[in-house]
């Protein structure tokens, strides 16, 4: 008897740590961040296409498989390139001259005026950033647009057009300092 | 045994012994500058929500009368300092880093100063709900006056489960040159003091700290004497060593409390409120007369102004004015910067109006400004973490902020850094050290916001993607279920001419919905106010639009 009750004892102990362990590896489980997930969290969400894919997703994917090089996504620039890179343990690239230049940041503004409610850029827009109805005239959201530019082809009567994004006090930064060291210093520096 | 009016100081880690350079402006009296051709009133001015203009142009203020405001929390409405017409609503030169211009009301006074109807004075505000006088000090336009702008009403507003325990008023006026406070404190002791019993009253707090700089003797004899005659009790005029950046919130708050503001935290969450002097007096002007925020104390000097003094002039008030009535520029002029030398920022011109936070112009010769001599790399001598009053490592902020790793340079609490300019002006290798934290901080803060944006984007782009997956399958459902009449059909004929009525209705509920579905905008879910007020002046105009043409015809 008194050598059965610390053989219980423990037993009993191990019995509810076990459940108490099995409980909380259900309870608290965490999905494992598939890498198309991270990569997709640093891509601009633009949704564009200039990478040559139907969206950031799509992209991401593609990176992800290795179908894809990280030095794709326009809009993202440099910054998004050593993302990635830094995300895959690669070595950054410059943009690939293919997918195009960067530009500066723009939205889409529809001409009033113009407009004749076609809805044709309603349906082009990957972000529904345009608000409109049949017959009605359509106006973007521009807190919404990524600046995709999707939607100006499909206007039948190129009343969209892009407006670059004016530097205001709001948008303005500091600028990263110059500078130069002193010639003769640096080289024994 | 300790002196009545002596209590114990703390000391904050670093800091600098600077040459004043207060006696300049301190030498001519207060006076009121002169009422200008045209006030320039920038709509942001405090920090948070821009201001939208409440006048058109061409139209009458009255002084006093509120002429922009904001529904934000975070943000402080813009009164007329004086009579007179709306000249412009647009785009003109303001003070700030960028140079940039900013939209302004511009209003050409009348001379006549003819004041609007005021609300009425709360000279019983000890019997007045607390939540009247935060929206007096609301509707007054107080920002903090000492240069921060942060709108007052939301610090008198700590929370409900917040209890603060000690009011700090803040005279100390840290950095060389200004001296608009001591100014303040010596001509309108009694205001301030009038404004400290409505904040004591106001955050029902029990216990005041007057913290003033030791090199200013006649404030502080004025403040003792001015709260001796309000009889305020458990407030104390406490003088501190002039030490730079005592002024700085966090610093007055350890000096006087020995308390530590934890990184990230405000000083509400250790039970201490700051306010400024200026403000105080303002709060008092808001309460006790009704009064708006109009002008303010403003210190001229550097040796680039002729005669170097302290002005009380309108908000809105040309830079140019102003130098003009402190007997112009001297011949040595070289650099107009707003505020001190040590955190002041660089004004491009002159055509600048006075803004609510403006405590100093200084007109600096090229001594007193020079430019930044030659860089040379970092010797690693440690002097900026010895002079920092946060406690930061500089050095290593540098480090990571010039090789733009901003997870690094966050790491070393950059947002805990003050901008006073200490590690940079002790810097042997003359680094230019504060501006890569203001680099670092807005490149931070902007790739914040372009996370923002980005998951806001995805989050739309993979709701759309679902609701076109969802109208597909729902067509190809129907087509199923036409699909399986149809065979029905073939089999029962007798009941063909109900079945082609019921086809028959039913397309022309189809038509009948789709038409009340096309009349409504769609991508309306899930708008922010803002994108909304968008949407809705859209509508507007397409109405008016609508009805135009339809006049046309
Ligand atoms: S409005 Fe045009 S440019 Fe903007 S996100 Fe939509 S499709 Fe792209
Ligand atoms: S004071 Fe200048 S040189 Fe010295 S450690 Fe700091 S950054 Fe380097
Ligand atoms: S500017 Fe920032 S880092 Fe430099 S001394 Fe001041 S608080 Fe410290």
């Amino acid at each position: 008897m008194l050598t059965l009750t610390p053989i219980l004892a423990i037993t009993g102990l191990a019995l509810v740590f076990g459940l108490l362990l099995g409980y909380s590896n259900i309870r608290f489980h965490v999905e494992g961040d598939p890498i198309a997930d991270q990569i997709d969290a640093l891509l601009p969400q633009t949704q564009c296409g200039q990478c040559g894919f139907p969206g950031c997703r799509p992209y991401a994917e593609a990176i992800a498989t290795g179908e894809a090089e990280i030095n794709r996504c326009v809009p993202g620039g440099e910054t998004v390139i050593i993302a990635l890179a830094d995300l895959l343990g690669r070595d950054p690239l410059p943009l690939d001259a293919d997918v195009g230049e960067p530009k500066p940041k723009a939205v889409a503004v529809i001409d009033e005026n113009e407009c004749i409610g076609c809805t044709l850029c309603l349906q082009a827009c990957p972000v529904d950033a345009i608000i409109g109805a049949a017959k009605q005239m359509h106006t973007v959201v521009r807190d919404l647009c990524t600046g995709c530019e999707l939607c100006v082809p499909p206007c039948p009567v190129e009343c969209i057009h892009m407006e670059p994004i004016k530097e205001d006090i709001r948008t303005w930064r500091w600028p990263y300092p110059e500078v130069e060291f002193e010639p003769a210093r640096e080289a024994t520096a | 045994m300790t002196p009545p009016n002596q209590q114990r100081l703390w000391r904050f880690h670093g800091g600098l012994h600077l040459p004043d350079n207060k006696a300049q402006s301190l030498g001519r009296e207060l006076t009121q500058a002169t009422v200008p051709q045209r006030l320039i009133l920038p709509l942001q001015q405090h920090i948070g929500e821009e201001d939208k203009p409440l006048v058109a142009v061409g139209e009458r203020v009255l002084k006093g009368q509120m002429i922009a405001r904001s529904k934000a929390y975070i943000s402080a409405p813009i009164h007329a300092p004086t009579s007179g017409t709306v000249a412009s609503i647009g785009p003109e030169p303001i003070p700030h880093p960028s140079g940039l211009v900013a939209t302004c009301i511009v209003i050409e006074p009348d001379g006549e100063d003819a004041w609007a109807e005021l609300p009425e004075p709360m000279d019983d505000y000890q019997q007045r709900d607390r939540a009247d006088l935060r929206e007096r000090v609301r509707w007054a336009g107080i920002v903090g006056l000492g240069g921060a702008a942060f709108p007052t009403s939301v610090k008198l507003n700590p929370g409900p489960n917040v209890r603060i325990k000690t009011l700090i008023i803040n005279g100390a006026e840290c950095e060389p040159y200004i001296t608009c406070d001591d100014m303040l404190m010596r001509t309108r002791a009694p205001r301030i003091v009038s404004g400290i019993k409505i904040l004591k009253h106001l955050l029902e707090v029990e216990e005041c700290l007057i913290g003033i700089e030791d090199n200013k003797p006649v404030a502080i004899a004025a403040m003792r004497q001015a709260v001796t005659d309000a009889g305020l009790q458990k407030t104390r005029v406490v003088t501190i060593p002039t030490l730079y950046p005592s002024g700085g919130e966090k610093q007055l708050i350890h000096i006087l409390t020995g308390k530590e503001v934890p990184s990230h935290a405000i000083p509400a969450q250790i039970g201490v409120v700051c306010h400024n002097v200026g403000t105080t007096a303002a709060i008092a002007d808001a309460v006790l007369e009704g009064k708006p925020l109009l002008s303010r104390i403003v210190t001229l000097t550097g040796d680039g102004v002729a005669e170097p003094r302290n002005l009380e002039a309108l908000i809105g008030t040309p830079v140019s004015d102003l130098i003009a009535q402190a007997g112009g520029y001297t011949n040595a002029v070289y650099k107009l910067i707003l505020g001190g030398p040590m955190m002041g920022i660089a004004l491009h011109t002159d055509a600048v109006p006075l803004t609510k936070a403006a405590n100093c112009l200084l007109v600096a010769s090229r001594e007193e400004a020079p430019d930044p001599s030659p860089v040379r790399p970092c010797i690693r001598c440690g002097e900026c973490a010895r002079v920092c009053p946060v406690s930061l490592l500089p050095q290593q902020m540098y480090w990571y902020a010039r090789a733009k790793d901003f997870d690094k340079v966050q790491a070393y609490n950059l947002f805990d850094c003050i901008e006073c300019g200490c590690c940079s002006h002790v810097c042997p290798a003359h680094l230019p050290l504060v501006q890569f934290y203001r680099f670092a901080k807005n490149e931070i803060w902007a790739q914040e916001e372009e996370k923002r944006k980005a998951e806001q984007a995805r989050q739309r782009h993979e709701a759309r993607q679902a609701r076109l997956e969802r109208l597909e399958r729902e067509r190809k459902a129907k087509l199923r279920k036409k699909k399986e009449a149809l065979e029905k059909k073939k089999g029962a004929g007798g009941k063909e001419q109900d079945a082609k009525k019921a086809a028959i209705e039913a397309a022309m509920k189809r038509v009948a919905e789709k038409k009340a579905a096309a009349a409504a905008p769609k991508n309306t879910e899930g708008l922010t106010p803002a994108q909304q007020r968008q949407v809705d002046n859209a509508e507007a105009r397409r109405r008016a639009a609508e009805t135009e043409g339809e006049q046309e015809k």
